[in-house]
């Protein structure tokens, strides 16, 4: 059998999970040729609720659509980071947003203020959830940074371009921080200095 | 220039809809609803730019009515909905299946009974497919289990309908239908389009509902000049209504055989590891490729398990099931209802070999560790005795 590589995208609806889920499955299914199934569950409700979005890669054909074990787990709230930390892997990675996400299960977390950095510089809190993209990309290497922006381009509305990309390319340089900064440590939760931004 | 093929990620329903503008749809009726929806959007797009007409009603049984009515003019036509709005639908399916209107529709499966679960995937409507609307009546019903799928099974459901005249049901379920999955649509020429049989004779010799070898009477549009009565009474061979029994008794034949004797055209289901197979696990939709893998685990785990996934229904596959029954000693039939599929394969099954079920309706897919769980217990009985 080949390898899967799982990844969940959660939080609360409205966060942009399921977009950012497409975004992360069409550019590792289209631009970068691997196989590919992404699926989402939420509530009933029109926004709020829990939310997430699923994405399974492989060399071969996928069959069984869902995650079985995470390889990474994004958390965009509190609920979602007690609710799913379990599910990952022994070696999977965490990436909470920290604005949200005061607790965590494990000092191996990764926490980055994603609302927080895009209100504060992008002035938008709506592009959090790209921001998280683009940390995403560095955390994980079946994708390239260039074919994850055709995607999001391919993807946001007219006229949103350009903040867009601002806000993946925030995500990935504060990313490349912290996995510097926790590099060969015994680290703590690592939390962003925003003095380094 | 050369016509380049597209792949695309797209969603199981916004295949479906793809799939229906390829086999020629032109006209969908409908009304919003989780988790089928994605379907109308599509298809709201994209029918006004092919020429074709997207109408959203004011309810699901207008919305089948719709259908029937563009059907009947001669256009392509379809709905999609999902469970609340099929039972809805149900009185008009009948209708259909009497006047032999061809058309499609869509039933995206979620949790029910009522409003039940509307996010969330179920295999609830399976006998409702069958039997949902009253009278006996033949139907084809078909089930998909990936996006590729959605697409080519929407094209196949177009083209049985037109072929037989008869309403076809396509049944998803949510993981399907809201599933984004690769799949490189086919060049047009690559496929096989079938068109509903019209008449070569002029109007005034046209006789609407006359039998002949395939049991399938040419269809003639309304609007062309051929004028003839339309009716949900049982009608003689010129459509009016008629109570003489040496006219219902032959219609009810035709109606039957014009399906029946083309059930292996019709019919259509995958194996995998069977050959060898002691464990037969027979699924559809999203649970058989939880099954796939469940088989590929217990295969490492030296258990001889395989697996047929149905993607026709209706008629049910009666020799495809048969022929793993004979070679297996057990059949286990997984899915997210209470034993629907499961009591088919029992009657067919009709003792030769143990029908075991797996039976999950709390609102998730079924997944492979529970079936794989399942025939390693099944696999020690058997084992033990």
């Amino acid at each position: 059998m080949g390898y899967r590589y799982e990844i969940r995208l959660s939080g609360s609806g409205g966060q942009g999970l399921i977009l950012i889920g497409i975004i992360l499955a069409e550019a590792i299914g289209l631009y970068e040729g691997l196989h590919v199934v992404q699926t989402q569950s939420y509530g009933p409700e029109a926004r709020g609720g829990a939310s997430k979005s699923e994405i399974v890669v492989s060399d071969e054909e996928i069959d069984y659509p869902k995650p079985q074990k995470l390889d990474l787990l994004l958390a965009m709230n509190q609920a979602s980071c007690d609710l799913y930390y379990r599910d990952l892997k022994e070696d999977g990675k965490l990436l909470v947003d920290a604005t949200f996400v005061s607790q965590v299960p494990t000092n191996r977390a990764i926490r980055i203020p994603f609302t927080k950095l895009a209100r504060e510089r992008l002035g938008r809190e709506i592009v959090a959830n790209i921001v998280a993209l683009g940390a995403i990309s560095e955390l994980i290497d079946l994708v390239s940074f260039k074919s994850l922006e055709w995607a999001l381009l391919g993807r946001v509305p007219k006229g949103t371009e350009e903040i867009n990309k601002k806000a993946l390319r925030l995500g990935r340089r504060v990313a490349k921080g912290a996995l510097k900064e926790m590099k060969g440590k015994e680290i703590e939760n690592y939390t962003i200095d925003e003095s380094s931004l | 220039m050369e016509k380049k093929k597209r792949e695309l990620l797209l969603q199981g329903n916004e295949a479906v809809a793809e799939g229906a503008l390829a086999a020629g749809c032109r006209f969908f009726a409908g009304y919003p609803i989780t988790p089928s929806t994605e379907i109308a959007e599509y298809l709201s797009q994209k029918l006004p730019q092919v020429g074709g007409v997207f109408v959203q009603m004011e309810d699901e049984l207008a919305s089948m009515a719709a259908v029937i009515g563009a059907s009947l003019a001669g256009a392509k036509s379809m709905t999609a909905t999902s469970g609340p709005g099929f039972s809805l639908m149900q009185e008009n399916i009948g209708f259909a299946c009497e006047a032999e209107v061809p058309c499609l529709v869509v039933d995206v499966m979620r949790g029910g009974p009522s409003t039940g679960l509307p996010t969330s995937p179920a295999q609830g409507d399976v006998m409702q497919a069958r039997w949902g609307t009253h009278g006996d009546h033949p139907i084809i019903v078909l089930c998909a289990s990936s996006v590729p799928e959605c697409f080519h099974m929407t094209v196949r459901a177009f083209n049985l309908s037109e072929r037989f005249r008869t309403p076809v049901i396509l049944l998803l379920d949510e993981v399907v239908a809201h599933m984004r999955e690769k799949i490189t649509l086919p060049l047009p020429e690559e496929l096989e389009i079938i068109d509903r049989v019209r008449p070569t004779v002029p109007p005034e010799w046209y006789i609407p509902y006359e039998d002949n070898a395939s049991g399938v009477p040419p269809m003639a549009p309304f609007g062309e000049g051929y004028r003839y009565h339309v009716t949900g009474l049982i009608h003689d061979i010129r459509g009016f209504p008629t109570s003489r029994s040496d006219e219902i008794g032959p219609f009810f034949q035709r109606l039957f055989r014009k399906i029946s004797q083309n059930f292996a055209e019709i019919h259509m289901s995958e194996t995998f590891e069977i050959e060898d197979a002691e464990i037969t696990v027979v699924a559809y939709g999203s649970v058989a490729r939880s099954a796939k893998r469940a088989v590929l685990e217990a295969r490492q785990r030296g258990i001889k398990a395989g697996l047929l996934k149905l993607m026709t229904l209706w008629p049910f596959d009666r020799p495809a099931v048969e022929r793993v029954a004979r070679g297996s000693r057990v059949l286990l039939v997984p899915e997210m209802n209470m034993g629907q599929i499961s009591r088919e394969v029992k009657r067919v099954n009709n003792g030769v070999c143990t029908v075991v079920t797996l039976n999950k309706v709390d609102g998730t897919l079924i997944t492979p560790d529970e079936i794989l769980k399942r025939i390693t217990e099944v696999y020690q009985d058997e084992r033990d005795n």
